[in-house]
């Protein structure tokens, strides 16, 4: 078991290592980074948008459910939900729903492109396919993922103002007042931390589980379920490590 | 030319090859046949580098291609084309894009020259006007002059063929191999090709490697092989009742004459 872990890490590592390398193409690599911009960033909008607007709903009910009879003032619902947003729900629920979509997307593309024998063919061109392949998706989710999660924040705390405000749960004052107070700059820094790191993990992980697929479909299948799995596994763990290390 | 000297090749206990020496010529059209599971893919593999051999030593052209780094395996790689079996084309890419990935990937050509090149290679492979199709618009055959013009794009030294008549029908495999021939003959190219196909074996077979359980069980050319006495030869081409009765009657009508 330790050993095959081991085994993965250290493929894992080696294909990592033959990315970073010189493009063939400077050109090729460029217009592959950005068709891979475009699929995260413009085709997970719409379900980034709905899940944000439905978590800074729910955190919002929830914690008026909460504090109702307590001395909280009921303004730090607005509080609550923009640093819940910022610091966790943003960045961790937005990428462990990115490693369902695009995670599994980029391992199901890579896997099918080796199943396929597109990768041997490109091999045989010259073309460093772990470098061609992999980069582009690494470097735009790096690029695009904390802009997702920074649209994701603010969603969220937009989504607190529509479950709270014209429920009558409170003002729309007392909840831009509570979004407003006791503000740290440094949240927002961590959150794009964690943005970029989760970026990291989910596309790495993906594309090595596409990468390396044997078999047929029923191991895409398989490499495709990993990805998520694994990605979600380690953004969980980044998650912890960050909150250790950086608070 | 492609030489290759004792190679071996192993999967855990099952040993696929064992001790290939060889020689495949320019100019010429290098056969490896051989019964499903002599050896022939790894071969090929191990001959463009997708699999690492065991032992033994591959020179093209005397540069030993086993003791090549990463970045000089990929610049003679440059001067290697493949058709695969099932062609490899890029789905989301057109014929033209497909045929062009090679220039756009390695030269400094302009968009007219690259268009130029690809229209020449579509013409050579008598597809012109295919260009803006998609390869699940195109038929199996015409996949296959795809996959060939792809291969020729950067007018390769050494030309590699996995099974390039699998899937087709008598006539259009025809087409194919004699495509791959004169390709071969106008471009004095180094041309190995992988194959089960009998037509192929006596149609454009210039040098015929007979593999058997992971050996070199005979090697000659197409007009060698209605006369060897090789048993392995005999059982493998002529197969079939049909055909070993065709051949008696090649041979009795070589005698008679």
């Amino acid at each position: 078991m330790i050993s095959k872990l081991l085994s993965h890490f250290g493929r894992y590592l080696i294909m990592m290592g033959t990315a970073v390398a010189r493009p063939e193409k400077s050109a090729m690599y460029y217009k592959e980074t950005m068709r891979q911009m475009n699929d995260i960033g413009v085709g997970s909008l719409i379900i980034v948008i709905i899940i944000s607007l439905f978590i800074g709903a729910v955190t919002a009910i929830q914690f008026a459910y909460q504090l109702d009879g307590t001395l909280v003032p009921i303004y730090y619902i607005g509080y609550i939900v923009r640093d819940s947003a910022i610091i966790e729900l943003a960045p961790t629920i937005t990428c462990l729903v990115l490693a369902g979509k695009v995670g599994s997307n980029m391992a199901a593309e890579i896997g099918g492109m080796r199943q396929k024998e597109h990768i041997d063919a490109m091999e045989i061109m010259g073309v460093n396919t772990a470098a061609y392949l992999v980069m582009p998706k690494v470097v735009a989710a790096i690029a695009v993922i904390p802009l997702l999660v920074a649209i994701a924040a603010f969603i969220s705390i937009v989504g607190g103002y529509v479950a709270a405000v014209p429920t009558g749960l409170m003002s729309a004052e007392e909840y831009i007042q509570g979004a407003r107070s006791f503000f740290e700059p440094y949240n927002v820094f961590l959150m794009f931390i964690k943005a970029v790191v989760f970026a990291y993990l989910l596309t790495s992980i993906s594309c090595y589980q596409g990468y390396f697929v044997k078999g047929g479909s029923i191991e895409l299948g398989k490499a495709s379920t990993n990805a998520v799995v694994i990605s979600d596994i380690m953004i969980l763990l980044a998650d912890y490590l960050i909150a250790v290390i950086l608070t | 030319m492609i030489r290759t000297e004792h190679l071996y090749k192993s999967f855990n206990e099952n040993h696929v090859l064992k001790g290939i020496t060889t020689e495949f010529f320019p100019g010429k059209t290098n056969l490896i046949i051989g019964r499903s599971g002599s050896g022939k893919t790894v071969l090929l593999k191990l001959l463009v580098g997708l699999l690492a051999p065991d032992n033994g030593v591959i020179y093209y052209d005397n540069v030993n291609f086993c003791q090549l780094n990463k970045k000089e395996v990929r610049t003679l790689r440059m001067k290697v084309g493949m058709l695969f079996q099932a062609s490899a084309l890029f789905d989301s890419l057109t014929v033209e894009e497909n045929v062009r990935f090679p220039l756009d990937m390695f030269t400094n050509m302009t968009a007219k020259e690259k268009h130029l090149q690809v229209n020449h290679c579509l013409e050579r492979v008598n597809l012109e006007g295919a260009n803006r199709k998609f390869p699940s618009e195109v038929s199996g055959g015409m996949q296959k002059r795809v996959g060939i013009a792809r291969a020729i794009v950067l007018n390769p030294r050494y030309l590699f063929c996995d099974e390039p008549n699998s899937g087709l029908d008598p006539k259009t495999a025809l087409v194919i191999d004699e495509l791959i021939r004169s390709i071969t003959q106008d471009y004095n190219i180094t041309t190995v090709i992988n194959t089960h196909d009998m037509n192929s074996v006596m149609e454009i077979g210039d040098n015929v490697v007979l593999l058997h359980t992971g050996k070199i069980a005979w090697r000659g050319d197409r007009h060698q092989v209605l006369s060897s006495d090789n048993e392995i030869l005999k059982n493998f081409i002529f197969a079939s009742p049909f055909l070993q009765r065709l051949r008696n009657a090649a041979m009795d009508a070589g005698h008679t004459h």
